[in-house]
């Protein structure tokens, strides 16, 4: 028998549509459009189509919330190489800056959500200063100390409302708003970041990550970029935060929860690091995942376990990249 | 040399644990200079790079930068001012294009200050800059070669993207840490001009070297260390005869 071997090629298709022939007809367009359109067009009509199914309407909410969460672990692990292990921070200090907004000081929810994201990513920044310049774990540890950290300081002190919470939180009115606020935020934290990444700033940041030597003896301060790519990172996830705060109407230290910080990790793996949809389409499938086997109680962390090490032995590569390449290369065997 | 010195190092020491790197080391540098920094393996070349670009700190002594004290400045802060370093093993962003490569200097505060891409509106302009730089260094603008990742560029190409990424900040100084080695001598042969355009244009190269022959080619003056403490300085030809250099480090050649 002949060896043979499995090749790739670009399809026709995709290498017709580079560059500015990607107007040149219906079927090029649509060939770039299409799979952004599907996300879209999927995504707006979710709440529609759930319709029919009350209980899991409310799923498309902290699916979303997730999705958050998982642009920006993605972002600052693939494109900055930070590893943070504190989504949980994020959320936890974007509910509670929220709820101190909305509760203590009577600024409504649409004012005290955006409010929140900004100062809480400040906040958040300026707690992870220390260990910006340093590389290697450091800041994975950091990341994952704080939400415990806070969480006992809370407890201890028993301020903003202690183990109870604040509760009385506005939330927003009508079920639809509450959909379309975080659907809307997904897609533009997802096309925004992918813009972002490509700009000329992102590159310097995607420098960092590749070798950080070399952007420093560019005269650029390393540090002063990470300080920017966490801002940007905490941004979204301290906005996640805030509107799951509103959406439960209470903040409470169950925001500091290990699950936003897991989560959105084990997204990232499944969807494929790195292309920022990827995490996205992985909170997609793991979060209404875990709310199905609900059912089985406890048993079902052994489901999920077996569904994440599954994918990590036989497709780490994860979905999107897979999906990707199916999409623009055609395969076939060939004589070696 | 009666102009001032651009670069003065004065009695510079590092140690690291037992082994003494460099040793009460001083030379000065002036404007227009192409200055060789010779050695056997170990001798403290690229510690004595490392000492005045930020990125270690030495243990006493002084760099001035044009009078301007600049010892144990952040690595960026050396940079914005003026003293671009190569790394003797290449350090590409491999994940980027060549050319997007360039971009990172490009984007510095420093380059900034210069303004010289700004040509029309915000989006392209600095690839275009990166790309003109490129074709400058002899990265061929008509070809594929500044498209490509610079992961699969091959190491001649790697070198040149080094330096590129050194003139794209309009440093007045740059330290090339064996831009030479590991090249062929027709590779070689096409980097030279590049050396003689930099200095025509006024820009002070300090070139830590093993090839010898091209050093001496377009060095106007060279200093020889071993085991960190400085042998000989002056012009190549005097420095090349003399015993101490040959024992240290041309006499191993010859045997």
């Amino acid at each position: 028998m002949e060896a043979m071997r499995k090749e790739r090629i670009d399809r026709g298709l995709k290498v017709r549509t580079e560059g500015i022939y990607a107007i040149s007809g219906v079927r090029e367009i649509l060939y770039l459009l299409g799979p952004r359109l599907l996300l879209i067009v999927g995504l707006m009509a979710l709440p529609l189509v759930l319709e029919l199914a009350p209980y899991w309407k409310r799923v498309i909410n902290i699916m979303c919330a997730y999705a958050l969460l998982a642009i920006s672990f993605d972002f600052l692990a693939n494109y900055v190489g930070l590893v943070c292990l504190g989504g949980a921070f994020f959320t936890g200090v974007g509910g509670y800056f929220s709820a101190i907004y909305n509760v203590y000081f009577g600024i409504p929810v649409y004012l005290a959500m955006p409010l929140a994201a900004i100062t809480g990513a400040a906040f958040c920044t300026l707690c992870l200063l220390p260990c910006l310049p340093l590389r290697g774990v450091y800041f994975a540890i950091v990341t994952l100390m704080y939400p415990l950290l806070f969480t006992r300081i809370i407890e201890a002190l028993n301020i903003l409302g202690g183990t109870n919470g604040i509760t009385g939180l506005d939330n927003l009115p009508g079920s639809y708003t509450e959909h379309y606020v975080i659907i809307l935020m997904v897609l533009a934290s997802l096309f925004g970041m992918r813009r972002f990444v490509n700009e000329d700033i992102g590159l310097v940041l995607r420098g960092v990550k590749d070798n950080d030597q070399s952007v420093r003896a560019s005269g650029i301060s390393v540090t002063r970029m990470k300080i920017i790519a966490v801002f940007v990172a905490s941004l979204i996830g301290c906005f996640a935060g805030a509107y799951i705060a509103h959406l439960y109407m209470w903040a409470g230290i169950s925001l500091f929860a290990m699950d936003f910080s897991i989560i959105p990790i084990a997204s990232t793996v499944i969807g494929g690091g790195g292309t920022l949809v990827g995490p996205v389409i992985g909170t997609f499938i793991l979060v209404p995942l875990s709310e199905f086997l609900r059912f089985f109680g406890t048993f079902r962390i052994v489901i999920y376990c077996a569904v994440l090490v599954g994918f990590i032995m036989f497709k780490s590569e994860g979905l999107m990249i897979y999906f990707q390449r199916k999409y623009h290369q055609f395969e076939r065997w060939v004589k070696v | 040399m009666s102009e001032e010195a651009i670069l003065s190092v004065q009695g510079i020491s590092k140690s690291f644990g037992g082994v003494k790197a460099l040793d009460n080391v001083s030379f000065d540098i002036y404007p227009g200079d192409i200055f060789g920094i010779i050695g056997p393996n170990g001798s403290g070349k690229t510690t004595m790079i490392n000492c005045i670009s930020g990125f270690i700190r030495p243990d006493s002594g002084h760099v001035l930068f044009e009078k301007k004290d600049i010892t144990g400045w952040k690595p960026h802060k050396i940079a914005h001012i003026g003293i671009a370093r190569t790394f003797q093993l290449m350090r590409p962003y491999y994940s980027l294009p060549a050319y997007k490569n360039l971009i990172i200097p490009l984007w510095s505060p420093r380059a900034k200050k210069f303004g010289g891409w700004r040509g029309g509106g915000k989006h392209g302009d600095r690839d275009t800059v990166a790309v003109d730089i490129l074709e400058e260094i002899g990265f061929e603008r008509d070809s594929r070669v500044p498209y490509k990742l610079a992961s699969t560029l091959p190491t001649g190409y790697q070198k040149r993207l080094e330096l590129a990424r050194c003139i794209a900040m309009r440093p007045q100084i740059i330290f090339c840490d064996e831009v030479f080695s590991g090249l062929s001598m027709s590779e070689i042969a096409g980097m030279m001009p590049l050396i003689e355009k930099l200095k025509a244009e006024g820009v002070t190269l300090i070139m830590v070297e093993h090839r010898l022959r091209e050093l001496f080619r377009v060095a106007n003056r060279v200093m020889a260390l071993n085991f960190g403490q400085k042998l000989v300085e002056g012009d190549p030809r005097v420095v090349i005869e003399n015993p101490k250099v040959r024992e240290a480090y041309l006499g191993t050649e010859e045997v």
